[in-house]
């Protein structure tokens, strides 16, 4: 952990009169779980989206490995995206085609894989996710959980060094929860990937956050360790982690 | 491509409806201009553009059929006691087909069609642009105009002739159905009468304009998809205004077509 891969300056977006993103500065570093935090509607999804290029910001910089990633053409546009994974909040599975066709979609369009080269990696790659068995179902057929995890191979099977996670554990159960973050940490260190991950779940981040920052109405309002952000005296800190500590702990007691 | 927003409003004033007619004619143009401009790019969708052909042709095959039998029926039933008043039966063959062939056949197809698939592109597109499936095409580095709008509208306007050919076809049969029950006239007859009242002139211009009511069914499908947003309400949204706005669109060009056609072929006026 030492290069900055991705960095943030000073980024604004803002939605016609709403302020989304005020002057955010990020530097998430080689090999790293950078975490960001905050309730819903504070930007953080658009945070990622403005990464990706999926939205313009107003203002700013980002870069990625030192390059400008705004005002690129499409196509070099295309060329640093497929050096990323981006897993969406519903796993956004393409309804029409199957697991296998959801997995292998990026891999025929993009490179020039044999076809029984494609079988393997899709094997090998549900398998990292523990899911070899659904191959041939439509994504109708799979549990939310399932769903997360097959999008979640279907963003690695391209080995992208950076993984954008758009809140994994949402919606899911606490023990599916627990599962797909210790998941997103095993692959991270199996294929040493550099993450940042969106959540509201203090068990997700406390499982794979190396560091994590606080997003409240656009402005960055602490930036840390999950144990230096949870013992924070900041008020908005206390609030926001006194209700996820509350579940956090049950679940734990449960288990 | 940078497609203004619409904003849907419930209760609307006649000053949003204005706007929101207006933003639709320019989101209308920058999403062809964009279709233009991507449908010289490679790679050529050939098994996308296959696939929703035949899909297209299964999904719309029935209904067509039923809608030319009835329509080349109806037609000659209608025309058939005001021929004989004047005693010209004989033209029956002559009136039914010219209707059909330059007319009836290309635009009742057309405005079927746009009922059937500019809906079911617009859902189709729309439901995946709400769940994020476009916006993970788009950050898997794959272009998702290309394949999913361009293949689309590339089907239905080669798909559109096709079935228009086949409803002249099934309507003559009504027709010439409807022929025997009222009247004792051999089919050697009608089909030499049938032959013999079409020209160039009739058959061409129509089945031409076919592939632009084919283009505006899949252009508009995709745009209200493509632009879709608010959830479900949006796709449902979506699905409708699609539907009318290609009908509308088709009956429009429609209007232009034949004025530019008797213009280029004054013989058919």
């Amino acid at each position: 952990m030492s290069n900055p891969i991705i960095e943030i300056k000073n980024l604004e977006k803002s939605f016609g009169e709403l302020r989304i993103l005020n002057k955010i500065s990020i530097n998430v570093l080689e090999g790293e779980n950078f975490i960001v935090f905050g309730q819903s509607g504070t930007g953080k999804s658009v945070l990622l989206k403005c990464i990706v290029g999926l939205l313009e910001p107003d203002a700013g910089e980002i870069n990625i490995y030192g390059k400008s990633v705004l005002n690129l053409s499409n196509q070099k546009l295309n060329e640093v995206r497929k050096s990323m994974g981006f897993l969406f909040q519903g796993a956004a599975l393409y309804d029409s085609m199957s697991v296998r066709e959801n997995l292998q979609f990026p891999l025929i369009r993009n490179y020039n894989f044999t076809k029984e080269e494609l079988n393997q990696k899709t094997i090998s790659t549900l398998s990292m996710v523990g899911l070899e068995n659904a191959i041939d179902k439509m994504p109708s057929e799979l549990s939310g959980g399932m769903r997360k995890r097959i999008g979640l191979a279907r963003s690695i099977i391209t080995e992208p060094k950076i993984m954008l996670y758009d809140e994994p554990t949402t919606g899911l159960d606490p023990i599916t929860s627990k599962e797909i973050s210790v998941l997103i940490l095993e692959l991270q260190k199996k294929l040493n990937m550099t993450a940042i991950v969106v959540t509201h779940d203090l068990l997700c981040a406390e499982i794979i956050a190396d560091r994590a920052i606080v997003i409240d109405k656009g402005d960055i309002v602490q930036e840390g360790t999950i144990k230096e952000l949870t013992s924070s005296d900041n008020k908005l800190l206390r609030n926001f982690f006194s209700h996820d500590i509350i579940k956090s702990c049950l679940f734990l007691v449960s288990c | 491509m940078k497609i203004p927003k619409i904003k849907y409003l419930r209760n609307s004033s006649f000053q949003d409806k204005l706007q929101f007619f207006f933003l639709t004619i320019s989101g209308l143009t920058i999403f062809n201009i964009e279709f233009l401009k991507q449908l010289f790019t490679f790679p050529v969708e050939i098994e996308q553009i296959k696939k929703h052909m035949s899909e297209l042709g299964v999904k719309t095959f029935s209904i067509v059929s039923i809608m030319g039998f009835i329509l080349g029926f109806i037609l000659a039933l209608q025309s058939y006691p005001v021929l004989e008043r004047f005693g010209a039966t004989d033209f029956l063959p002559a009136t039914v087909s010219i209707s059909i062939i330059r007319e009836l056949a290309p635009i009742l197809t057309a405005l079927i069609f746009a009922g059937r698939v500019s809906s079911g592109i617009g859902a189709e597109i729309s439901s995946m642009r709400v769940s994020e499936q476009i916006d993970a095409m788009e950050v898997s580095a794959i272009n998702p105009f290309k394949y999913l709008v361009v293949s689309r509208v590339f089907a239905t306007s080669l798909i559109l002739p096709i079935l228009t050919i086949y409803v002249i076809m099934i309507s003559l049969i009504g027709a010439f159905i409807a022929v025997i029950m009222t009247d004792n006239m051999s089919l050697i007859y009608f089909l030499n009468a049938v032959i013999a009242s079409i020209a160039f002139g009739d058959f061409i211009p129509a089945i031409l304009k076919t592939f632009v009511f084919g283009y505006i069914v899949g252009i508009v499908g995709s745009y209200k998809g493509y632009t879709a947003d608010g959830g479900t309400e949006g796709v449902g949204r979506a699905s409708t205004t699609a539907v009318v706005l290609a009908s509308l669109l088709i009956l429009i060009v429609d209007m232009v077509m034949v004025k530019i056609t008797v213009w280029l072929w004054p013989s058919i006026g």
